[in-house]
């Protein structure tokens, strides 16, 4: 598992290659790649913007049918959100946003959990896995030649 | 923080992103293309995003924000050269880039701006 600071705008870029590095080598496709990186740009500038900075935890996992995966960690000690559902809303924003970087995120990733406490922080965890190929011929990507 | 060099050809702004954008230098470009619109009197500009991994919800709303600053110095914006998983994925996050004119590559991208389509 690898953490990067997020104290920065360069940070968020860096997290956005980190994630783009391991989402290709965990066999994701260019179209999840693509939708994992924007995720994650969105919860790492969240963490920098309303966390105060904070760290990112990028890890590469596998499902108990062998698909792999990219598990991503956003975690900060800022003031939390008092109203998780409601910040979860398309359109809700508390600044000058769109209100559209937490919603969209949970919408281009497999797996979203938010914990968050006011006064304490809040932590983002995110699943991405890999789909099947349509020359997956056994159906348990990683396991057959037709994975690669 | 990199800054996103502006060309002027004829009465075109030309923009082509080659880095890894962050928030500041999207703001830069903002700033930089109003002041050149006023400088030049251009009436068109071309923002070509061909090498751009990731347009997220910031820098989509950047990109429709030029447009609209545009459009206030009597120019017209087109976005050209955007990857097919940048769109996938900007239409599932949510954003349409509503109000400005996106074209496949710049060559048709100047021809929306010298009205021939």
């Amino acid at each position: 598992m690898d953490e990067l600071p997020i104290r920065s705008g360069d940070d968020v870029v860096r997290v956005r290659q980190h994630v783009r590095t391991a989402a290709a080598a965990s066999g994701l496709s260019l179209v999840d790649q693509t939708k994992l990186v924007t995720a994650a740009s969105e919860l790492a500038r969240n963490t920098l913007v309303y966390g105060g900075g904070g760290v990112a935890r990028v890890e590469a996992v596998k499902s108990a049918n062998g698909r792999g995966g990219i598990r991503l960690q956003f975690t900060d000690e800022g003031p939390g959100i008092p109203d998780v559902d409601l910040a979860l809303t398309d359109g809700w924003t508390s600044g000058s946003g769109l209100g559209l970087g937490l919603s969209g995120a949970r919408r281009l990733v497999d797996e979203f959990e938010l914990i968050s406490k006011p006064g304490t922080g809040t932590s983002v965890t995110v699943v991405k896995w890999s789909r099947l190929t349509s020359r997956c011929w056994r159906r348990r990507p990683g396991t057959c030649a037709g994975c690669g | 923080m990199e800054r996103v060099p502006i060309l002027k050809i004829g009465p075109t702004l030309f923009v082509s992103i080659q880095i890894d954008l962050q928030d500041d230098s999207v703001l830069a470009l903002q700033e930089d293309l109003a002041d050149q619109l006023v400088a030049t009197g251009a009436h068109g500009v071309i923002i070509d995003i061909t090498a751009v991994e990731i347009v997220d919800s910031f820098i989509g709303r950047m990109l429709t924000m030029i447009g609209s600053i545009s459009r206030l110095f009597d120019a017209e914006t087109v976005i050209v050269g955007m990857r097919p998983a940048v769109a996938i994925t900007l239409t599932e996050l949510g954003l349409s880039l509503k109000g400005v004119r996106t074209a496949l590559n710049a060559e048709k991208g100047l021809e929306i701006l010298n009205g021939k389509s």
